[in-house]
């Protein structure tokens, strides 16, 4: 009797069977803004990798949209080039001819009715050659503000609306708007044209890696959970530190600021995934539902101007090296206000986390590249040694390195050796491993495996993405009405106002 | 960094490894797992060679052990690997001569990363029952490679005699992008029962068996694999189906995968045999019995009809 096959029902998979890769079914994949140093460094080489590791489908096809008078084999030579410059797996001629053959070139402007009807004949041609299946993902690396245009666009041609059996997705990158209202206004218009659960909001710096290492160390531990709440925490300071300033991207940064680049997603996501409680399961949906309960439980101070804190850097020299001010980059307005440095401190107002400040901060022209999770606990409530003894013991700290050097560090007190009874403070380190991040997959090739394989579990509903500008939107309302940010020197970790916000609470910064 | 010890104890090797880690510092790396790697000579340097890349993913201390000869006063010469030469790991490569040559559990006993898995790799001639093993017995997972051994396909259906949880072969790791396309190739319509499997390949690799069995225990029906001449490995399959065959083929030593099923357009997808430390990679992945494994050896395997 043969075994029975069905949708779904696959007798070669067996869930004992931990090798067996998943592969994406027939698809393709559809870039708008290909020229783009995105699509150049991160999507096309996170294509041809996952192509090596053998998981993208046979048949695969990778559609490039954009203005340039280009042909395939003109778009084929620029994907090669990113690909061999930018690629993590060695480059390998043969799976090279293979997705090449795949690879398709649209030239237009997305106001261009014609090149999207092209595009969609392209597409179709796809199907037929190709075998793609009628499956197609849209990637629009191109700013928030052409979204609609390319949504109402590939409605128009009907790329929007898969046939019976097939999928069409979108992947949007952040910011997703500039506050609630822009946020609203973008999902409005492409949920229009996509139904919700066909939108992938992606953020990038929260690969799945981190976020799965973060859970594997709160829910798969014994040890870490029982004190991970206000009776031991006494606050908790998020970081993410640029070293680099704001480069070409003047034209992006003016106007959105640290604030809304940076802390509306990745902050918020990390507070989310630090404090939330612990999911019904590690599904999308329940892992959703918790990151929004404490998300909605997040509250800002009453006086913004004691607790927040936010900066321009100023030139100078950083690292033996001569950089120019934020105000002086290539672009950008001299008169600007916008922040390239901001910090706020939220509270959490549930009985998990009641009276523990998080602080979360962000710049660039910091002094080293980092995002870290540091968990600072109270003091022991009493220590049996002289004063003296214990005069350089700190805080203990959980610190959850995100990047680079991904790992955990334990800082905890220990006696110096001699006779002399005395404790300072030892770091107990874990990493991934030092070589760790050439070995593990890139970011965007879970990514865009997960948008093949319409697996969406770590991405942002559109809940979570307007909590988190109800969170931010008071801040940025209150900062616009003060003026220009205060000046930093680069390579400094902020301006002053930052380490005077936390020493009001009789806190002070971590140096990462 | 190498650094030769001669007439030599474990325990002083192992005392040697915690001063170098004292005198350079930084090499406390979180180390998930010991890798002891049995060999009898020729093939150590690739097999270290293969161990430091696995390394990158899985940082481990590896121990070599290469008995040296019975014959000669009993003593154990070691040489230490750290730095450029190990990888993300620490090397130990240990030969024991002399009378006490084979009692090797208590040789690495000293050197073993506490509470960390062990794992035992051979990268040619595995004992005839792994986990009955000195070494096989203290280890999570043992590995063998059956197809450097000679008569692999023998070797293979022995292996199945003796399994135990926490046996795997290379062969198998060589198997996973096959099944992982033709795994995939069953998700998508028509959802169809399969109604007979040939596959194509080298008679003699046992990674052709092994790929055989799997579909064999999955599909529950007997699987033919028909020789191809010149093959060292997998070369094609075809699933016979109600409106079809798919059927998937690659060259002799291609690269490239062209399937072809009803009504759809010819796909290709491009498949590389996958080097050494790949494969050991994939099996460094997962310390707990492998099932999957043991149901295509055990099960599966005489369910395979070679035609030569």
């Amino acid at each position: 009797m043969p075994v029975r096959i069905a949708d779904g029902v696959n007798p070669l998979r067996q869930p004992g069977d931990r090798r067996l890769p998943r592969i994406a079914g027939p698809s393709g994949l559809v870039i708008f803004g290909v020229t783009g140093d995105l699509a150049r460094r991160k999507l096309m080489p996170a294509v041809y990798d996952l192509a090596n590791r053998g998981l993208l489908p046979p048949g695969f096809a990778l559609t490039g949209f954009a203005r340039r008078d280009w042909a395939d084999q003109d778009f084929c030579a620029i994907v090669r080039k990113a690909v061999k410059e930018n690629a993590r797996t060695p480059f390998d001629e043969k799976v090279w001819d293979q997705l090449a053959e795949g690879i398709r070139f649209v030239s237009g402007e997305f106001g261009d009715d014609a090149a999207f009807k092209r595009l969609a004949r392209t597409v179709e041609k796809l199907d037929e050659e190709r075998g793609t299946g009628g499956n197609h993902a849209f990637y629009l690396s191109v700013p928030p503000g052409q979204f609609p245009i390319v949504c109402t666009q590939l409605a128009e041609v009907g790329l929007s609306s898969p046939r019976e059996g097939s999928w069409r997705r979108v992947v949007i990158e952040k910011p997703f708007g500039h506050d609630l209202a822009s946020a609203q206004e973008l999902d409005r218009v492409v949920s229009e044209v996509f139904p919700a659960d066909a939108v992938f909001r992606i953020d990038h710096y929260l690969g799945k890696e981190t976020v799965q290492n973060l859970l594997a160390l709160r829910f798969a531990n014994q040890m870490f959970e029982p004190i991970w709440n206000a009776n031991y925490v006494d606050h908790v300071q998020i970081t993410m530190a640029e070293d680099i300033g704001i480069g070409s991207r003047a034209g992006y940064y003016d106007g959105i600021g640290a604030a809304r680049d940076v802390i509306q997603n990745h902050l918020l996501q990390l507070l989310a995934l630090t404090a939330m409680e612990e999911p019904a399961s590690f599904e999308a949906g329940a892992l959703r539902d918790e990151k929004e309960k404490v998300l909605s439980a997040v509250r800002l101070p009453r006086d913004l101007g004691r607790h927040t804190a936010r900066g321009q850097y100023v030139a100078g020299w950083q690292g033996g090296e001569e950089v120019i001010g934020f105000l002086d980059e290539e672009g950008m307005d001299p008169a600007s206000t916008t922040e390239s440095y901001a910090a706020i401190r939220v509270d959490i107002d549930n009985r998990r986390w009641a009276g523990v400040p998080f602080y979360l901060r962000t710049g660039k022209r910091l002094g080293r590249r980092v995002t870290e999770i540091a968990v600072v606990f109270k003091r022991a409530p009493h220590l049996p040694f002289d004063l003296q003894d214990t005069q350089e013991l700190g805080h203990n700290a959980i610190v959850i390195r995100v990047q680079p050097d991904e790992g955990v560090t334990i800082r905890f007190g220990s006696k110096v050796p001699g006779t002399q009874m005395e404790v300072r403070d030892v770091t107990m380190d874990f990493g991934y491993g030092h070589a760790f991040t050439e070995s593990s997959p890139e970011a965007y090739e879970r990514l865009i495996l997960d948008v093949l394989l319409g697996d969406p579990p770590l991405f942002p509903r559109q809940r979570e993405v307007e909590l988190s500008w109800e969170i931010l939107d008071p801040v940025l309302e209150y900062w616009s009405r003060r003026g220009a940010p205060e000046p930093y020197r680069p390579g400094t970790w902020g301006p002053e106002s930052a380490d005077e916000m936390l020493a009001r609470d009789g806190r002070t910064w971590r140096r990462p | 960094m190498k650094i030769s010890l001669k007439d030599t104890t474990a325990s002083a090797v192992a005392s040697r490894l915690v001063g170098l880690r004292e005198e350079g510092g930084a090499v406390a790396l979180g180390r998930v797992l010991t890798l002891i790697i049995v060999t009898d000579g020729a093939d150590i340097e690739n097999a270290i060679r293969a161990a430091n890349e696995a390394s990158m993913e899985h940082p481990c201390r590896v121990i070599v052990v290469r008995p040296g000869d019975g014959r000669r006063a009993a003593g154990l010469d070691a040489e230490i690997r750290v730095g450029a030469d190990a990888g993300a790991s620490d090397v130990v490569v240990l030969e024991p001569r002399g009378p006490g040559r084979n009692e090797v559990d208590t040789l690495v006993t000293p050197l073993l990363l506490p509470d960390a898995p062990i794992v035992v790799w051979w990268p040619k001639n595995p004992p005839a029952d792994m986990s009955a093993d000195l070494l096989g017995r203290m280890a999570q997972r043992r590995i063998s490679d059956v197809g450097e051994c000679s008569s692999p396909i023998e070797l293979l259906h022995q292996m199945a005699q003796t399994y135990a949880p926490g046996d795997t072969d290379l062969s198998w790791a060589r198997t996973t992008l096959w099944r992982g396309v033709v795994a995939a190739a069953l998700d998508e319509r028509p959802y169809e029962t399969v109604r007979e499997v040939r596959v194509y390949g080298s008679t003699t690799r046992p990674s052709a068996h092994l790929f055989a069995g799997w579909l064999a225990h999955a599909l529950k029906l007997p699987v033919t694999l028909e020789h191809v001449p010149g093959s060292s490995a997998v070369d094609g399959i075809d699933l016979v189906r109600r409106t079809g065959t798919i059927s998937m083929r690659r060259p002799v030593n291609g690269a490239v995968v062209t399937i072809e099923q009803p009504d759809q357009p010819v796909r290709r997808v491009a498949m590389a045999k996958r080097p050494l430390e790949d494969c050991l990679m994939e099996d460094l992945r997962r310390l707990d019995p492998d099932e999957a494994y043991q149901l295509a050896l055990v099960k599966g395997l005489p369910k395979v009809v070679v035609e030569a």
